[in-house]
């Protein structure tokens, strides 16, 4: 079975509207042609109906079709389905999306940390430069410096180690997300950090290498006070970037528009977009994946809805008749529409009990089927002669196990309507994997009894997923209440609500442990 | 004598009133002791929702939980059910148990008039006013 992924695409589109100054134009990508492309499709249906003009009352009038033909085409609405040649909506944009897939990595994404990388190289080796370059360069005329300078050495390979390690440890990771524009406090301390050694260098030049100074101790000590402050703007960078937003000061409220799953998350202070970076980590492995087809209503129901009375006057004058049959239609529409949530009602009964009963059988054909294998020990013989045991690896034996019950669960996936996210391939991969790890049927059930979070149908791809952050405010605004801002997919969209958590007013009240004391409910009743 | 009534639960700071009869009981003499012939229950000290008898389960009056058959309270005419508001002049319906019990088995007084109210008296009150 084609097992057809929702999220393949690459990397973040830009949105902004208006321009964002100098530095790194890596914030400012804007794939115009591939966000058009996509929007055409996702507008498209993906769904292919052919509907029959008219409903069952007027079947009769429709089906003569050819005695009025002069009114055949306004009434009816003939969407024809795929044909050979044709090519399908559902074609379209799955084309699209491998279109997407198979492009080459984008270089922008890397843009800034390399930018970042290289300008923490040349402040970690600045100091170093401050040190050597008197040495190389006039070395016969400096003063001899001896303990105290040995001490400065020794602290500032120390800081410089230091420097390094948190550099490393701190921000030398790979990018988890590309955001739609500058990432401000980023962008703020990578300014200072250039300015900072860029004047160091200017006053070194002016006052160490053009007059060639001879006090080798006050260099030692110029370039130690250089590291002190490139730890102190780590210092910075570290409670701005990493600490800051640790503290929860908001509530976000995340719905899916197209099935109304929510969850509520605590978060700090952040910019719009960093929020949004954040509530897509914990999208995709808090949220049940998105199944479009168990999103509607089914069509059985709906289709009696969509129906609705004509109402033919007999008699020739239909001009006072009008609002009447209106109106008419109106009441008769509205009382029609009572009976569908009986049928609502009764259509999910019954497709839970289908479901059950799927599931039971299933549930047995797994138990009985692993039960047919079991492991091998090494001190175990492996076969006399009498009954020869072929002894197999993990994919032989699960291929060996599967026959029996792959009915009941393609049965199962086609009822649940998750056929489309487990290929058989994939089952007989999970089958193996349990059988490897000696898991019950039950733990390999669990998969497909229960639907996952999405992070468990991804596959693994480097290109990343698209997502078009919607917001009405400039998205490096930090967040506030009552802002509302949305997250965007062909196929669906999370909107963001955004609450303050209350100020917490905590009072203190004292309860002595001695007075904990109770007395008995009287009722005593006295003869006189 | 009947007395105009209202209600009988307390409301705080008012006066209470109600429909209340005279009942005038003799005490018996059962070897050393006088009784009277019933038993009471209730009391500021007391559980007032365990009442079974009151209206309002907030009143912590003293209610007579039993009549003895024959007894001296029977044959003066109590029944089950009654609150007691006063005995002898002394009022009812702001003591402890205790105090009641006292106040109702005090060894020299051979004779207690009691006033007694219930739901029954407030009624026929009514009809007759009718």
């Amino acid at each position: 079975m084609p097992s057809r992924d929702m999220d393949n695409e690459s990397q973040y589109s830009g949105y902004s509207y208006k321009s964002s100054h100098s530095r790194g134009s890596r914030k400012h990508k804007r794939d115009k042609h591939r966000s058009k492309s996509r929007d055409g499709s996702s507008r498209g249906d993906k769904s292919v109906t052919i509907q029959a003009p008219g409903e069952p009352l007027l079947d009769a009038e429709s089906t003569r079709g050819d005695d009025r033909d002069d009114n055949w085409g306004e009434t009816t609405t003939v969407v024809t389905g795929t044909s050979v040649d044709s090519v399908s909506n559902e074609d379209l944009t799955r084309v699209s999306k491998d279109l997407d897939e198979s492009t080459p990595l984008e270089c922008k994404r890397f843009l800034g940390p390399v930018l970042g990388c290289c300008l923490s190289l040349f402040a970690l080796v600045t100091p170093l430069a401050f040190l050597v370059l008197p040495q190389v360069l006039w070395r016969d005329a400096l003063d001899p410096c001896g303990t105290p300078c040995e001490g400065l050495y020794v602290s500032l390979a120390f800081k410089l180690l230091v420097l390094l390690i948190s550099s490393w440890a701190l921000f030398f990771r790979p990018p988890r997300a590309t955001l739609p524009r500058f990432f401000v406090f980023r962008c703020l301390l990578m300014v200072l950090v250039f300015l900072f050694v860029a004047s160091y260098w200017l006053f070194y030049g002016v006052r160490v290498l053009e007059p060639r100074e001879r006090d080798y101790r006050g260099i030692v000590e110029y370039a130690a006070s250089l590291v002190d402050a490139l730890l102190f703007i780590q210092y910075l960078a570290l409670v701005l970037l990493e600490v800051r937003h640790l503290q929860p000061a908001f509530c976000l409220k995340v719905v899916r528009t197209t099935d109304g799953a929510s969850r509520f998350y605590n978060i700090g202070h952040l910019s719009i977009q960093r929020a949004a970076v954040w509530v897509l980590d914990r999208y995709y492995s808090d949220f049940t994946v998105y199944n479009p087809a168990l999103v509607n209503l089914p069509k059985s129901i709906l289709s009696k809805k969509m129906t609705g009375f004509k109402v033919y006057s007999l008699d020739e004058n239909t001009t006072n008749n009008s609002t009447g049959q209106s109106r008419a239609m109106i009441a008769a529409a509205a009382r029609r529409r009572d009976n569908s949530h009986n049928e609502f009602y009764y259509e999910e009964a019954d497709y839970d009990r289908r479901v059950r009963k799927r599931k039971s059988r299933l549930v047995v054909a797994v138990e009985e089927a692993f039960t047919h294998i079991k492991r091998l020990h090494e001190d175990e013989v492996a076969s006399s002669p009498k009954h020869p045991r072929e002894v197999m690896d993990p994919r032989e034996a699960a291929q060996a196990i599967f026959a029996p019950m792959a009915r009941a669960m393609q049965k199962y996936l086609r009822t649940t309507k998750q056929q489309p996210f487990h290929s058989m391939d994939s089952i007989l991969t999970h089958l193996q994997f349990c059988i490897t790890h000696n898991m019950t049927p039950k733990a390999f059930l669990e998969r497909y009894l229960t639907p996952g979070p999405t992070v468990q149908y991804q596959r693994e791809n480097g290109r990343g997923r698209q997502w078009t952050l919607v917001s009405e405010e400039p998205v490096t605004t930090a967040l506030r209440q009552g802002l509302v801002f949305s997250l965007r997919r062909p196929d669906f969209s999370l909107v963001v609500t955004v609450t303050p958590l209350p100020f917490l007013r905590l009072g203190e009240e004292y309860i002595d442990p001695k007075s904990h004391k109770f007395v008995m409910r009287l009722q005593s009743e006295t003869s006189v | 004598m009947f007395s105009r009534s209202d209600d009988v639960s307390f409301i705080p700071g008012q006066p209470v009133t109600a429909v209340v009869q005279r009942i005038e009981i003799q005490k018996l003499r059962q070897g050393d002791h006088l009784i009277l012939g019933f038993s009471i229950g209730g009391g500021i000290d007391q559980d007032p929702g365990q009442n079974p008898f009151s209206e309002d389960k907030s009143d912590k009056g003293i209610y007579v939980t039993r009549v003895s058959q024959g007894g001296p309270g029977e044959v003066a005419g109590l029944m089950m059910g009654d609150k007691i508001m006063q005995v002898n002049g002394w009022d009812m319906t702001m003591v402890t148990h205790d105090q009641a019990r006292k106040r109702l088995t005090k060894k020299n007084e051979e004779v207690v008039r009691l006033l007694v109210t219930r739901k029954s008296l407030e009624e026929a009150v009514r009809h007759s006013m009718m």
